[in-house]
């Protein structure tokens, strides 16, 4: 076998690798990019129901209402509030003022139904998205949402 | 005095490795001899001024001298003393010097143990590692300098993360660095072949046991971080795809990727310059984890507070290393003469399938996680690249790769014979079979992707044991002679086996905790009775209940089996006032058979709890299958070939012991 063919081999193998994780990847990406919204977001651009999205914003004093293992609440980009009712064990930051992002879909009742609550290590920490959606709406400073 | 110590100690370390960094290169360049020998010296004086800086940091922090910003932010009187000491690299500032002083020991170990590597080789090496040196001394000193002062000194430290407050949490930094940072040491190698413009099987050599102690570390401290997140985040997942775990994994598969192509450099004098490029791009992806990692560009369930203009500075020095390194490459890479000719079906084939497959893998583990990046750059959309992406792109490409495993090793080099491996593969191919079947037969409720899990399993397994057998000869020649050849095995095969057996071992466990795993979620009032898997949990009650810095709700699970009780499992929420947090500590009984693991939550309000309790068979082994993975390197390690040209003490150790 002379070098220019085994060149050629391994370019083919190559390029026939790159091609089926390209198809991989594009296939991947069309079913599994999550948009983020926030309330102002869902308001202003309209979602439709069962569309697998992400929201985020401040959890709103006194939204809080818990039924079990159901835990509804309302969030916040201080312009527009979302509905949000979630199932499950709640992570360990989740308070009411604080910042939150959820994944899940909008009922038909125009409701958030999260099936996942994203938890944060640290209590400073105000997930970007968050940042950025209150940052919009002029009611942001940095540090804020951090003491209760 | 000890901060101003410290920050003296780094400030001269930058001035040594401004030295370490020119004074060798141009001795090797003019054939100077002296200045050459000089990054010897550069390099040790290096290491001693980085650990006395990290040193005077774990004074100031072991004696809770609050004076300094740093200690101040980040420790506590009370906390433990381990939590102390971890506490050192448990924030920014400590972690880079971390960093710092992981690199020069890397860089004193080359000088010390690199006394076999041509002079003018080594003396590049060294300049290219005082290189990498000063740019992280100036990010610390510029941007991050761990000795600021505090005046007037608070009474108390705002504490550490009570998150990071855990023993696995304490060791994994450390066991990461020393695998990013272990990289740098064949980036130095590669970057110094191309100056020299050579490349030969002994550069190859020389190259891979650098790469297996940093790939060793590597491989444990990701482990060890994904077990940590599995018995501590309390989501009972160990393993997220988030963007700081792709951080690390990536360097992994890029260095996977290099161990197995360094072997076809080696053995066969090819796929040179593709080597060197791999040595370039995994250190280039451990630099890209700290980037991710520190300027919080990314969102991440792991981020901490960060510094976007520390952020400006990584990505900066990023594309200095990256680009000097590849423009240098493209100069140079063309010069490498290549090596051996060898048939595609071949060992060598299979490893650069290998390479190929692990190649395209990091590419696509590092578009999913800057993808969002890019976006939100471009259209200022927000998108989130979750865990089904990677898995849809992630399996496909492992499952070829992992096929091949069982392959590869049965080729001969040059020009294989596929036929004869795959039908002295039969046994393999049967326990395969055999698998799937029993697995579709016993547990109909998983998905199919969960008897490929199982098939794969099973094919490696006896794949590496065929694979051991034919080395020795068991059957054709006399058992005794089996024995004797099984005794003379290089290491290095050793290594490879069990390294492969590691992988196998991990797929299972990732099937069978993934696809057989029972999970209840239920309000539980004291009595209630719950099933999980082949266990019934009766819930005795929560209590109140006081720990050394921490308030927690402890709840009491009686469990038993088969109406026989066996243990207590005693989950509980802890909150910490210093930093005011909650963390969850579940409660996980492990076994070589699965884990039952345990997590209560809030009250209700009616005297019952919510809990969330799962059953994961087999859960162990994927932590197992890595320990076992970095076991093999080290094994590997010792193979003799390592030492073939070492110092003469070495030798003179083989020959006292003649029975090796």
């Amino acid at each position: 076998m002379t070098r220019k063919r085994r060149r050629l081999y391994m370019l083919g193998a190559g390029v026939a690798v790159l091609a089926v994780a390209t198809t991989l990847v594009l296939l991947a990406f069309r079913e599994n990019l999550v948009f983020f919204y926030s309330p102002t977001d869902i308001v202003e651009k309209g979602v439709a129901p069962n569309q697998r999205i992400r929201i985020g914003g401040l959890v709103e004093a006194d939204s809080v209402k818990r039924d079990g293992l159901t835990t509804e609440f309302r969030v916040t980009d201080t312009a527009n509030t979302l509905r949000v009712v979630y199932t499950g064990l709640l992570p360990d930051l989740f308070r009411e003022g604080q910042g939150v992002v959820a994944h899940g879909k909008l009922d038909s009742g125009g409701q958030f139904v999260a099936d996942e609550i994203l938890a944060k290590h640290d209590e400073n920490y105000m997930p970007p998205e968050v940042a950025s959606a209150l940052k919009k709406q002029d009611h942001w400073k940095p540090g804020e949402g951090q003491k209760q | 005095m000890t901060a101003e110590l410290g920050h003296f100690a780094l400030v001269l370390a930058l001035a040594v490795a401004l030295v370490q960094s020119t004074l060798p290169l141009v001795g090797a360049w003019t054939g100077n001899v002296a200045w050459m020998a000089l990054g010897r010296t550069a390099a040790l004086a290096q290491a001693a001024l980085a650990l006395i800086a990290f040193a005077m940091l774990t004074v100031a922090f072991v004696g809770s001298d609050f004076s300094v910003v740093n200690v101040a932010q980040n420790s506590h009187s009370l906390k433990p003393m381990l939590y102390k000491v971890a506490g050192v690299w448990g924030n920014h500032e400590g972690s880079l010097l971390l960093w710092v002083t992981i690199l020069a020991l890397f860089g004193a170990a080359v000088a010390v143990f690199g006394g076999n590597l041509p002079m003018s080789l080594r003396a590049r090496i060294l300049s290219v590692q005082g290189m990498i040196g000063i740019g992280f001394l100036l990010f610390i000193l510029l941007t991050s300098n761990p000795f600021l002062r505090l005046d007037p000194a608070p009474v108390d430290g705002n504490g550490l993360n009570p998150l990071l407050q855990d023993p696995g949490l304490a060791f994994h930094p450390p066991l990461l660095y020393l695998g990013y940072v272990g990289l740098s040491v064949a980036f130095s190698f590669a970057v110094a072949a191309l100056i020299e413009g050579r490349v030969d099987p002994a550069w190859a050599r020389w190259v891979r046991p650098w790469t297996l102690v940093a790939w060793c570390f590597l491989t444990l401290g990701i482990a060890l971080g994904s077990y940590w997140a599995y018995y501590e985040l309390g989501w009972g997942g160990w393993w997220f795809w988030d963007p700081v775990e792709n951080a690390s994994f990536m360097p992994w598969l890029a260095a996977t990727a290099l161990l197995h192509s360094a072997i076809v450099a080696e053995k066969r004098d090819a796929l040179k310059s593709w080597t060197i490029l791999l040595a370039i791009i995994a250190f280039s992806l451990s630099l890209l984890g700290t980037f991710l990692v520190r300027s919080g560009v990314l969102t991440s369930v792991h981020a901490f507070a960060t510094d976007p203009a520390r952020g400006v500075f990584i990505l900066i020095f990023l594309c200095l290393v990256v680009g000097g390194s590849l423009a240098l490459y493209s100069f140079r890479a063309g010069e490498l003469k290549a090596g051996g000719l060898f048939a595609p079906m071949s060992r060598e084939g299979a490893l650069v399938l290998n390479n190929l497959l692990l190649a395209t893998a990091t590419g696509s583990v590092l578009l999913g996680t800057l993808y969002p990046l890019f976006l939100d750059a471009i259209t200022a959309e927000k998108v989130s690249v979750g865990p089904p992406f990677f898995n849809a792109v992630f399996v496909p490409l492992m499952t070829p790769l992992v096929v091949a495993m069982a392959v590869g090793p049965l080729l001969a080099w040059k020009r294989g014979d596929l036929a004869g491996a795959l039908q002295r593969l039969k046994f393999a191919f049967a326990a395969a079979a055999i698998a799937v079947l029993a697995g579709w037969w016993w547990l109909a409720d998983g998905p199919v992707l969960a008897l490929l899990g199982l098939g794969l399993f099973a094919w490696v397994t006896v794949g590496v044991i065929v694979e051991w057998a034919e080395r020795v000869g068991l059957g054709r020649v006399a058992l005794r002679d089996s024995l004797n050849r099984a005794l003379n095995l290089p290491r290095a095969a050793y290594g490879m086996s069990l390294a492969h057996l590691g992988i196998a071992l991990t797929v299972l466990g990732i099937t069978a905790s993934s696809a057989w795993q029972r999970e209840v979620l239920t309000i539980l009032k004291p009595g209630d009775k719950v099933d999980v898997g082949s266990y019934t949990l009766t819930f005795e009650g929560a209590r109140q209940m006081r720990g050394p810095n921490y308030t927690a709700l402890q709840g009491s699970f009686a469990v038993a089996k088969g109406g026989q009780h066996l243990y207590v499992l005693q989950p509980e929420t802890r909150r910490f006032p210093q930093p005011p947090m909650d963390t969850t500590e579940a409660a996980i009984e492990s076994t070589l058979a699965g884990d039952l693991y345990v997590v209560i939550g809030e009250p209700d309000g009616k005297g019952g709890y919510a809990a969330r309790l799962y059953w994961k068979p087999l859960v162990i082994w994927i932590w197992l299958g890595a320990v076992a993975m970095a076991a093999g390197g080290v094994v590997s390690l010792t193979d003799r070939r390592h030492r073939v040209g070492a110092p003469s003490r070495q030798r003179a150790q083989a020959a006292a012991a003649p029975a090796e």
